[in-house]
């Protein structure tokens, strides 16, 4: 595999918070929660790869959205 | 004819160079040059689109002897997150307009363009929501006069060097955490000694004069250059004055923690005493003074 830039280890290492965060929900709903975070980040796959402003924004904004539904008073999410 | 050569040599390989020197990204001074081929631009920092490229909105029904006044404002859509921000020129006839800078924002929304975005609450100077980057000061535009020459154009930006979740309204997240790291509440562990109140002489009260005035408009912090490059560790005047309002304090017994906690190279000393802070205050404080207090109480404990 190529070698990842900077911003493209920054994107894997959200996602991968992402998709461990998810552990920590109810296990009926896990899939939910699976597939809402797949499908954040399949809704900006488009985005050029040079575009970095967007994609720092769109970083910050999942950030800050991880750190959102990581509360345990969120049990279920519907997509 | 080899030293002829030579020359043709250097003089074709320097003018092979040179379209490359372009890409190369400034450090500081933004310069204008057409991208070539890329669609979008990779150089996110080269700021807004300029007006220029930009429509002008109108002012509705400019009414006899209009006083036409043109208003540049950055405006970004988040819903759009690869559209570059830009810059959209409106006018509006001063003479139905209100003397201040929120008046006229106020008046685009309501009767030019309801999609422009931005923070107010008191209209007064009192709630700090209105902060924002007018003609090059950062200031509340509640408190901003509209320069009545007509002939100049005005320019409304964000608060510089902070994200920016909307058109003007900056994301104060940070701000506000490290607001919370200094504490801004009484700590004691002993009562009152009458058992009522925490009393202060006058000349301890006096102390907090110019300090319990602040509204924590981010005015001063947003104009610091030191504040600009650290903002994850220095703390900015704005919160550096806040927590001096509770060092300075006389009933507060934890002086000494809240020292100490400052005491490293980053969360104070990162002041150079530049004194932009002071300079930009919309409400006519001196944070600078407040930060040079605090270095000298700590240069003598």
């Amino acid at each position: 595999m190529a070698k990842l830039t900077g911003l493209q280890r920054d994107v894997i290492a959200l996602y991968r918070q992402c998709l461990k965060a998810v552990r920590e929900k109810p296990a009926d709903t896990r899939e939910n929660f699976r597939a809402f975070a797949r499908s954040e980040f399949h809704k900006n796959q488009g985005v050029n790869k040079k575009d970095f402003g967007t994609i720092e924004y769109l970083l910050r904004q999942g950030r800050r959205k991880l750190e959102t539904y990581q509360d345990p008073g969120i049990r279920n999410i519907t997509t | 004819m080899a030293t002829t050569r030579a020359f043709a040599r250097l003089a074709s390989r320097r003018a092979a160079v040179r379209p490359a020197a372009f890409l190369t990204r400034g450090f500081a001074s933004v310069t204008e040059s057409p991208t070539t081929s890329e669609t979008v631009s990779p150089k996110a920092s080269r700021g807004p689109i300029s007006e220029k490229q930009t429509s002008t909105i109108k002012e509705p029904e400019p009414g006899k002897d209009a006083k036409i006044k043109t208003f540049h404002i950055y405006r970004w859509n988040p819903d759009e997150p690869t559209s570059k921000p830009k810059m959209q020129s409106y006018t509006l006839d001063l003479n139905k307009t209100g003397p201040m800078m929120l008046d006229a924002l106020i008046r685009i929304k309501n009767e030019v363009d309801p999609t422009l975005t931005f923070r107010r609450s008191c209209r007064e100077g009192i709630c700090g929501s209105c902060a924002m980057n007018i003609d090059g000061v950062n200031t509340l535009a509640c408190l901003c006069r509209i320069p009545t020459d007509t002939a100049k154009e005005s320019r409304i930006y964000p608060l510089p060097h902070m994200y920016i979740v909307k058109d003007l309204v900056p994301d104060m997240t940070l701000f506000y955490k490290q607001y919370r790291s200094v504490k801004p509440y009484l700590q004691r562990t002993t009562a009152a000694p009458d058992g009522r109140e925490f009393r202060q002489s006058k000349e301890e009260r006096r102390k907090l004069d110019g300090l319990y005035e602040c509204i924590l408009c981010a005015c001063c912090s947003t104009s610091c250059p030191s504040y600009w490059w650290n903002q994850e560790e220095y703390l900015g005047p704005a919160v550096l004055l806040q927590s001096y309002r509770w060092i300075a304090d006389s009933r507060d017994e934890k002086t000494a923690e809240r020292q100490d906690a400052l005491n490293n190279s980053m969360s104070l000393y990162r002041c150079h005493t530049i004194l932009n802070c002071s300079r930009t205050c919309p409400k006519g404080l001196n944070p600078a003074l407040a930060i040079a207090e605090i270095k000298k109480s700590m240069a003598f404990t």
